[in-house]
């Protein structure tokens, strides 16, 4: 970033994007941002109601299963981080 | 009589030339526009006012003549351009020295002490502080000396003072004696002057009896001395400040004390070397006398060198006996240096003392030979023992000279050195003022930076960043500041602050520095953290003042930095290092620890402080510590307002003894304390005050004066706070003192007593009968006097009062005891009254007003009207329009009485008179069509519309406010003069420069182009847009917005085309604003007239290939469909070529332009099936993405955005994926810029068009539910 838009909108703009949880960075890694999607996916079907009553017709569970189960995949959407690699 | 004819001949050729040159230069429709008739019949210009007649040069009045023609005005042409810097610096005042907007008491910041830095026990631990530390109990027990030496001297004083009477009484011996009573000193830690003085006799204690307030030595050496770290082990035995004279160790390396400016205008140090305290109850006088002994013999000794004399340099100007030395008249290097260093007050009194020094220097053999006959006496050899040194201490500060030989020898003179020119700054260092060489001087010696000592080095570092700050430019600064702030911690709290302290303390310092140097402190702060325990007095003491400044800012940036000092450094040292000033012998040293106390409470929460201010408000010492304590409780208070409800009780505990505290001070102080609080608490928490009640209801009778006063405010606060009944209950308590108070003939009084009584009247509970009864009449009586409208807040507390108590009452009580008072003599009187009938009827209406007093008041204001010689705040005016709007319809029998007034008053002599006149028109005017006076408002319009010709713009002004009035409401059919007249009367006034009269103007003709434009044939309509392009420049935004309005308006009524050329002319005018304004006009036209009528014009003007003439139709664009919202699904196809071709341009605003033209676009016609047409467009928007201009990236984000509106997040996120994980990470962050923003804008419909992710090894990337179905 240059010294001139330290100061300007765009930098204001960054700290409030940052602020956000899901938000990204030129440094994501492919797992980071999975991560995040995955996360965006389950709070969505288990924000709309229709979706979850979608889901939870096609798999033949109860609707409070089905939120339940969405939620706890929430932790841990794509499982444990891959090991770093060394270059990076 | 030739001559006058060779002149009307040459101006008679001269006009031909001219017209045959307005001829070829002015548009060809001019001649349509003016058609047949004479131009010059119409009023070219009218005289603004008598001084713009002699202001106007040939250029503009040649420029009047020709308004015609629409280039850019040659005035504006003229203007130089200007550099960006000096823009910058136009909208702040000029630099302004903090001192000297200051009062006396605020300066006496300058006597404070900066404290050398203290213990901190948190980092010692378990450890025993080192004796050389000074610690808690060591600031405690010097704050005990200081009090005792403040009471011994208080004693000496008295008892001196009393001898002194005794012996005048005594030798007087009649009656007279007593007239002589001794002025008593009202404040004890006032200069002890006068007591000094009565005891001329003993001169050799006049050190002791200085006023405190100056504190010479001590000052010294308090003053961090960066180079002293070497002689960091000082003797054990330094406690009290006394002891801190410089001890010999320190001045052998003198030269690294830049203490000079310190103690510019201070009392001299070395004025009692030979004066030792005899007689006197000294603390410790043996002690002290030793060391008084001891420095100058080592002094004489030390200074061998030449800008190494520590005492003459410190104090040069007011050291009465330092100026033999400076009184050399060598060009010696020493005495320019420290020329240098003086501040220019110094220097005059230096000169003027050297003037002294020369009149009563040692008469020399020869002039004693002149004066003494030349017989009858014999000169004598001196004895061997005589040494000829007058007085020791004098001889030996003087001329710096090796071994204290009393010989003269040639300073060492270094050529290199310009006095006079400030030296040029190495290292790119900014301008150094004469104030800064005595802080900044080592930074003028060329040094070799590497032979420098570590800590020298960071010392220098430290200096030039700070230099940097203070005095450079904004980029120097900005980086000067990152750097103290990121090496904050590597330098040092010390060094620092050392450094940063003095600076503050400087007596030359603007709000501006002052401003750089908090910051630097506050961002340093963040950074030190608990590194900065050991400053935090030192810091106080410098940022203490900020609370008590009259700029606002300063107090809240001094706020700001203690409550961030609070928290770094936590509660206990913030404590430890407030507590031995909280019972200091000076009241400012109080006062401001306490406002710091409050910003700490504030900080760090009420309930840790509580504990703490419970011991100091019972403090059984000393009633200082009392009086601050409950003062730090009033400042808490006040500083934090209702956030003191939930720590109310305990807070109103804490203090309520001081109710009947001994002392008057800490009971008064205590009262306030409680009207803060429950000032604070309005509307609730009287239950936490229901332990005060008593004492303050029991005190009211007990106490007379100030503390009454106190007393009294309390009350006023906490009635409100009561139920109805209680609070009835103790109004009727308090209210016979307060009618007893209504006569104090004290000020201060009398403001407390009207501001108690409007409390208790307006309180629910309090009825209209008992004021009626019990109030009214002593209140009338004392306070309605002519006297009272003499002072300012007198007369807008009575005010105040009055009109509350008129809400209880009702306006017949009150208006019918002050009604008669509209004829009084006195014109304040007069105008307090008609102040008070205003607010009240405004208020409450004139429905309670019966036919006998609407007949008074109509005559009284009539009189009153008619009588006022100078009406500023126009209070007879707005008095006059409130009652004839309150009365409405029953005017009507006055109406032609009142029109009378004003006719006569619009003929006046006197140009006040005549705009009050109009400005009356205009207030009434509603009234009278209310009583259809229809009739009566014809006439007053043609009397006004003869008018028109007044020369005074302020008077013009009104007067076309008031023909604006009428119009309003009598409508344009009915208008006289006829629409049609007034017009063209108008067109003329356009011209006019003043603001008054170009805003009452512009909207007089809005009016008429909105509903009446039908009267007035095209042509003028034309001439008046013409006249209105003039009027895009004007520099007050409601102008602007109505001309821009009145286009709008006379494009619908004579239709777009001829307005449209006019404007589409005026976008190759230079100006940038009248650009903006011509743009926003030709978006209002199309708004008006439908985008259909103007965008072809407007897309043609976009083939002229001129840079402001295509962005000025890109910008129209722009507006265009930001107004038309939604109707602009139909015109986006025809706009979108233009619109390709603007994105493709070279030119930076272009883009950027077109940007925003498509945002608004978008965002118009989302949800309207034009998906097709965008989805084109951000295809070249998005190639902008890389834009750097902030300007130019933002429209190109916002176009973004709204392409996300109107398109959807999945289109704009499959613009976006291809750089996400792009191999350059400059590609990356601006595509994650993009997504960031698409994501926070709709996150949710992400989910939908995020990429499919194959899982890899064990981590799951797919999202298997999006794949199921039905």
């Amino acid at each position: 970033m240059q010294a001139s838009d330290r100061f300007n909108i765009n930098s204001q703009l960054e700290h409030l994007q940052a602020k956000y949880v899901g938000t990204g960075h030129a440094d994501l890694n492919r797992f980071e941002w999975a991560v995040n999607i995955q996360r965006d996916s389950y709070a969505s079907y288990t924000g709309h109601y229709p979706l979850l009553a979608f889901f939870s017709v096609a798999e033949n569970e109860s609707i409070g299963r089905e939120r339940y189960n969405f939620m706890q995949k929430m932790l841990l959407p794509c499982g444990l981080p891959p090991e770093r690699e060394d270059d990076s | 009589m030739d001559i006058d004819r060779e002149i009307a001949a040459t101006q008679e050729e001269r006009r031909r030339k001219e017209e045959e040159l307005a001829s070829l230069t002015t548009l060809t429709f001019d001649r349509d526009l003016y058609g047949g008739t004479d131009k010059n019949e119409y009023v070219t210009s009218i005289p603004a006012n008598d001084e713009d007649d002699a202001n106007v040069d040939g250029m503009d009045s040649e420029f009047a003549r020709k308004l015609a023609s629409y280039t850019a005005p040659k005035s504006l042409l003229k203007e130089v351009p200007r550099g960006d810097e000096d823009d910058n610096s136009l909208g702040f005042r000029q630099p302004a020295k903090i001192i000297d907007r200051e009062d006396d008491y605020r300066r006496r910041r300058l006597n404070r002490i900066i404290s050398p830095e203290r213990h901190d026990a948190f980092a010692a631990g378990e450890k025993t502080p080192d004796a050389s530390v000074r610690t808690y109990a060591d600031v405690m027990r010097e704050q005990a000396l200081a009090r005792e030496k403040e009471e011994t001297l208080r004693a000496i004083a008295k008892k001196k003072k009393e001898e002194e009477e005794a012996a005048k009484a005594e030798k007087e011996a009649g009656g007279a004696a007593a007239a002589a009573a001794p002025k008593r000193r009202n404040r004890w830690d006032q200069s002890q002057d006068d007591g000094a003085s009565a005891a001329k006799k003993a001169k050799a204690t006049s050190d002791w009896d200085l006023p405190d307030a100056t504190p010479g030595i001590g000052r010294w050496d308090a003053t961090p001395t960066p180079g002293r770290v070497a002689d960091a082990t000082p003797s054990v035995g330094r406690r009290n400040r006394w002891d801190e004279t410089p001890t010999p160790g320190r001045v052998a390396d003198s030269d690294a004390t830049p203490a000079g400016g310190v103690t510019p205008g201070a009392t001299p140090a070395g004025v009692t070397w030979d004066a030792t305290p005899k007689g006197l109850v000294t603390p410790t006088p043996k002690r002290q006398r030793s060391r008084w002994d001891e420095t100058p013999a080592t002094m004489g000794s030390a200074t061998p060198m030449a800008g190494a004399t520590p005492a003459a340099a410190f104090t040069p100007g007011v050291t009465p006996v330092g100026g033999i030395d400076l009184a050399t008249p060598t060009p010696s290097a020493i005495q320019l240096q420290q020329a240098g260093y003086m501040t220019p007050e110094q220097r005059n009194l230096l000169r003027w003392e050297k003037d002294i020094e020369e009149r009563n220097r040692p008469l020399t053999d020869e002039e004693l030979d002149a004066m003494f006959p030349e017989e009858g006496y014999k000169i004598l050899e001196p004895p061997a023992s005589y040494v000829p040194i007058r007085t020791p201490a004098r001889k030996l500060l003087a001329t710096p000279t090796p071994l204290a030989t009393p010989l003269y020898s040639i300073p060492e003179e270094n050529r290199g050195q310009q006095f006079d020119v400030p030296k040029e700054m190495p290292g790119g260092l900014p301008y150094m003022k004469p104030e800064d060489y005595q802080l900044f001087k080592k930074l003028l010696d060329d040094v070799n930076e590497e032979e420098l000592s570590p800590d020298e080095q960071k010392e220098r570092k430290i200096m030039k960043l700070l230099l940097k700050v203070k005095n450079g430019t904004p980029p120097q600064r900005k980086t000067a500041l990152r750097q103290l702030t990121d090496k904050a911690r590597e330098f040092g709290a010390g060094p620092l602050f050392n450094q940063i302290l003095p600076l503050l303390m400087q007596p030359t310092l603007e709000d501006q520095e002052r401003h750089l140097l908090v910051k630097v402190i506050d961002r340093v702060l963040y950074k030190l953290d608990e590194l900065v325990r050991p400053y935090v007095h030192k810091i106080l003491v410098v940022i203490e003042p900020l609370l008590i400044d009259e700029d606002y800012y300063a107090r809240v940036e001094g706020r700001e930095i203690i409550s961030n000092l609070s928290k770094a450094a936590g509660l206990a040292t913030m404590i430890a290092a407030m507590r031995p000033d909280i019972d200091n012998i000076d009241e400012y040293v109080r006062n401001t620890t306490a406002r710091a106390f409050s910003v700490v409470a504030s900080a760090l929460g009420i309930p840790a402080l509580l504990p703490f201010l419970k011991a100091v408000c019972q403090s059984k010492k000393s009633w200082q510590a009392r009086h601050t304590g409950i003062k730090i409780v009033q400042q808490i208070a006040i500083l934090i307002g209702c956030a003191v409800l939930p720590h109310l009780r305990s807070l109103v505990e804490i203090i309520e003894h001081g109710l009947n505290d001994e002392n008057q001070k800490v009971r008064t102080i205590t009262a306030l304390s409680l009207a803060a609080l429950a000032e604070a608490a309005a509307p609730y928490g009287i239950e936490s005050f229901d332990s005060v009640l008593k004492p303050l209801w029991k005190g009211i009778r007990s106490h007379r004066g100030k503390v009454l006063a106190a007393f009294l405010k309390a009350i006023g606060f906490i009635i409100p706070l009561m139920d109805a009944i209680y609070a009835s209950y103790y109004t009727k308590e308090v209210m016979f003192i307060l009618i007893r108070e209504f006569q104090s003939p004290d000020e201060e009084m009398k403001k407390i007593v009207l501001k108690v009584v409007k409390q208790c009247v307006s309180t629910e509970g309090v009825e209209a009968d008992y004021i009626r009864n019990d109030i009214l009449p002593e209140f009338f009586r004392n306070f309605w006097v002519r006297r009272m409208a003499l002072d300012r807040r007198n007369y807008k507390q009575l005010v105040e009062t009055t009109v509350e108590i008129a809400n209880k009452v009702g306006v017949a009580d009150i208006v019918g005891r002050i009604v008669e008072d509209l004829k009084d003599e006195s014109e304040p009187y007069r105008r307090m009254v008609m102040e008070t009938i205003e607010k009240v009827v405004t208020n409450l209406g004139a429905s309670d007003i019966d036919a006998r007093l609407e007949e008074l008041l109509i005559d009284g204001i009539l009189y009153a009207f008619q009588e006022q010689t100078s009406d500023d705040a126009n209070v007879m005016l707005n008095g006059f329009g409130a009652v004839v709007n309150a009365l409405g319809q029953r005017v009507k029998p006055y109406l032609p009485q009142i029109c009378g007034t004003i006719k006569w008053r619009l003929n006046n002599k006197s140009a006040k008179v005549r705009q009050q006149a109009a400005d009356l028109i205009s207030r009434i005017a509603v009234v009278m069509k209310q009583c259809h006076e229809e009739q009566l408002m014809g006439h007053l319009g043609v009397v006004l519309y003869e008018y028109l010709g007044e020369e005074y713009p302020e008077v013009l002004g009104s007067i076309l406010g008031a023909l604006k009035a009428i119009v309003n409401v009598i409508g344009m059919t009915k208008m006289t003069p006829p629409i049609k007249d007034l017009l063209p009367r108008l067109t003329p006034i356009l011209k006019n420069r003043h603001e008054k009269v170009q805003e009452n103007c512009i909207d007089l003709v809005g009016r008429i182009a909105d509903r009446g434009a039908e009267f007035v044939p095209a042509r003028e309509w034309m001439r008046i847009c013409f006249e209105l392009l003039e009027m895009l420049k004007a520099h007050k935004k409601g102008i602007r917005r109505a001309t821009v309005n009145t286009f709008g308006y006379i494009a619908k009524a004579i239709g777009p085309q001829d307005v449209l050329a006019t404007l589409l002319n005026n976008l190759k005018v230079q100006e940038r604003q009248n650009r903006v304004c011509t743009t926003v006009a030709i978006a209002i036209v199309a708004e008006t007239c439908s985008p259909f009528t103007v965008l072809p014009a407007l897309m043609n003007e976009y083939r002229v290939p001129e840079l402001n003439v295509q962005n000025g139709v890109l910008k129209s664009l722009s507006f265009l469909f930001e107004y038309i919202g939604e109707m602009g699904k139909d015109y986006i196809y025809a706009v979108t070529p233009l619109l390709e071709d603007a994105l493709m341009d070279r030119d930076l605003v272009h883009r950027q332009t077109a940007a925003s033209a498509v945002k608004h676009m978008a965002l118009g016609v989302a949800g309207l099936g034009c998906e097709d047409a965008l989805v084109h467009l951000l295809n070249y928007v998005w190639p902008n993405i890389f834009e750097t201009s902030p300007h130019v990236i933002n429209a190109v984000m916002e176009a973004i955005e709204g392409m996300r509106v109107a398109l959807g997040a999945a289109i704009v996120m499959n613009y976006c994926l291809q750089g996400l994980f792009h191999p350059a990470r400059k590609v990356r962050e601006v595509y994650w810029k993009i997504y960031n923003s698409l994501y926070i804008g709709s996150q949710d419909a992400l989910v939908a068009a995020y990429p499919i992710l194959d899982d890899e090894h064990n981590n799951v990337y797919s999202r298997p539910e999006l794949m199921m179905f039905i």
